[in-house]
């Protein structure tokens, strides 16, 4: 560090608390090197909720996965608060499509590993946990185990899970893609009441157009070959938005005709 | 279901499980009851000897009333190598498992050591530990050994790589991670592996016993083989058959309680 870090000239006086700038990611295939993500610039504010939609091989969870600190960036700067991302922690928060709960622990247990394992008290962490089982809905399964839960009820979990431990940025690697229909849509209300209530920072990795309508501030366009971010447009829609709305359908067109053309 | 229709079906159950004994005491009985056959005993006789053997008041001899100091000396045995197995060989495959320079050290040898039959040990055995008990506890650590290392190796080995990620990013430090989801997650092979190696330690007691011990439910059997005496024999194999039992359902019902989460095992 020490380093003095440019300033686009856009931007206001706030510190973005993410801030990507021309970020590569290259990873080695035997002998061949593979360019998964090309010269990705993007600035999200805090309360931003960020939608990344592409399709597959556009490096858009593997973004996701640089900011969480799983991966290394190839080139560039990956900043939170300003500061360097080196490594995952507590402050960026994971939602996995597979969930990743941990089957030993009960429902109340898994939401209450993370503040146990940074130390503050057993007490305290129980109460904690009770909060968010009531928050997300499982205050009848807190004792129940991951197997006895429905996908919709693990995610949840999944959740409350990284809220119950402080996470400022939460990020969702398609977290609703192995849902039904309905537990999606009645996730994806959940998600927005949350995301309001606790002024969450949400970077939201989806496939679906219309997902990314639903939730986003704004979305970000990407396309493979390699990776890159070819658009970002914010959604000024109010919300609940309306799916069958004219303007909804419009922006559906629009990003769908991005997507298109870059095939 | 109805609870009339559940306690039918338990004993169903119940009825099936018993029917396959009672049939092949009935057809011991049939095939060795009759005049002229005198090289396996009738099981009514069996059943006497094995009250005298455990109590005593009918022959008087010998063998009355010394079951008792003969299982006790087996299930020492039995635990006693059971328990150092499992002392060496959980950290040891923990340590495989998690270490690549322990496991490229360690597991060549292993692998070829593995094969090596329990039973091929016991001439070594008694040259190493002399004719004794020492020789029968250093079988049965054998035999129980290799199940719980291949287990332990295999639970620690087959954590899932996203329960890393998520205790990483909830803040779970390198250290406490083995603590954290390492050893929770293979609890349920280590168990596995402690399951089979009791049950191999039963397995091995016998032969770990035909080294000239003076007690233990191996030493009477073979010792009533070379004095003819079947029914010891017989009665020997269904204690240890009975013990054996008892044993495995005891630490099952410690799985079914520790693993209630695992949907194999709750």
């Amino acid at each position: 560090m020490g380093e003095v870090l440019e300033r686009p000239a856009t931007a206001g006086t706030v510190l973005p608390i993410l801030d990507i700038r021309h970020v590569d990611k290259r990873f080695a295939f035997g002998a061949e090197t593979i360019t998964a993500l090309s010269d990705a610039t993007l600035r999200i504010d805090k309360g931003e909720f960020v939608c990344l939609i592409g399709p597959s091989g556009c490096g858009k969870s593997t973004l996701l996965r640089m900011v969480a600190g799983f991966e290394t960036v190839s080139a560039g700067a990956l900043l939170m608060w300003g500061k360097p991302v080196s490594g995952p922690g507590p402050d960026r928060g994971m939602v996995f499509q597979d969930y990743g709960l941990f089957p030993w622990l009960t429902v109340s247990q898994n939401i209450a590993f993370g503040p146990i394992a940074r130390g503050r008290p057993k007490a305290e962490a129980a109460a904690t946990a009770r909060r968010f089982v009531e928050m997300v809905g499982l205050t009848r399964f807190a004792d129940a185990y991951p197997h006895q839960l429905s996908g919709g009820m693990k995610q949840r979990v999944a959740i409350a899970r990284v809220l119950a431990n402080d996470a400022e940025v939460v990020l969702m690697d398609e977290p609703f893609g192995a849902l039904d229909a309905m537990t999606r849509e009645r996730l994806q209300e959940e998600l927005l009441e949350i995301w309001a209530r606790a002024k969450l920072s949400i970077i939201f990795v989806t496939h679906a157009i219309e997902e990314a309508i639903i939730l986003a501030d704004r979305v970000v366009v990407m396309s493979p070959g390699p990776g890159r971010i070819i658009a970002d447009e914010r959604i000024a829609l109010p919300r609940p938005r309306d799916p069958t709305g004219v303007e909804f359908n419009a922006l559906r067109r629009h990003l769908s005709g991005l997507l298109g053309s870059h095939h | 279901m109805t609870a009339l229709a559940v306690r039918a079906a338990a004993s169903r159950q119940a009825l099936l499980a018993v029917a396959a004994p009672v049939l092949g005491l009935l057809a011991w009985h049939v095939t060795t009851s009759g005049p002229g056959y005198h090289l396996i005993p009738p099981p009514a006789d069996v059943a006497v000897q094995w009250w005298d053997l455990a109590f005593g008041g009918v022959w008087d001899d010998l063998y009355s009333a010394t079951l008792f100091t003969h299982a006790m000396a087996s299930l020492g045995r039995v635990y006693g190598g059971f328990a150092l197995a499992a002392l060496v060989a959980l950290p040891m495959g923990m340590l495989i498992g998690r270490i690549a320079v322990v496991r490229d050290l360690l597991d060549p040898s292993l692998q070829i050591l593995r094969p090596i039959p329990v039973t091929a040990w016991l001439p070594l055995a008694m040259i190493v530990f002399g004719i004794g008990p020492r020789s029968a506890f250093f079988l049965v650590f054998l035999g129980a050994f290799y199940p719980i290392l291949l287990n332990t190796v295999f639970g620690v080995r087959s954590v899932e790589g996203r329960l890393f990620e998520a205790a990483a990013m909830l803040g779970v430090g390198r250290q406490a991670v083995f603590w954290k989801v390492v050893l929770p997650a293979s609890l349920p092979s280590i168990f596995t592996g402690l399951r089979l190696g009791l049950g191999f330690a039963w397995v091995v007691i016998v032969v770990g016993e035909m080294t000239g011990v003076q007690t233990g439910l191996g030493a009477i059997i073979m010792e009533a083989r070379q004095l003819s005496r079947t029914e010891i024999v017989i009665s020997g194999m269904v204690t240890i058959g009975v013990l054996g039992f008892l044993s495995d359902r005891m630490v099952q019902l410690l799985g079914q309680r520790l693993l209630r989460w695992s949907p194999q095992h709750g």
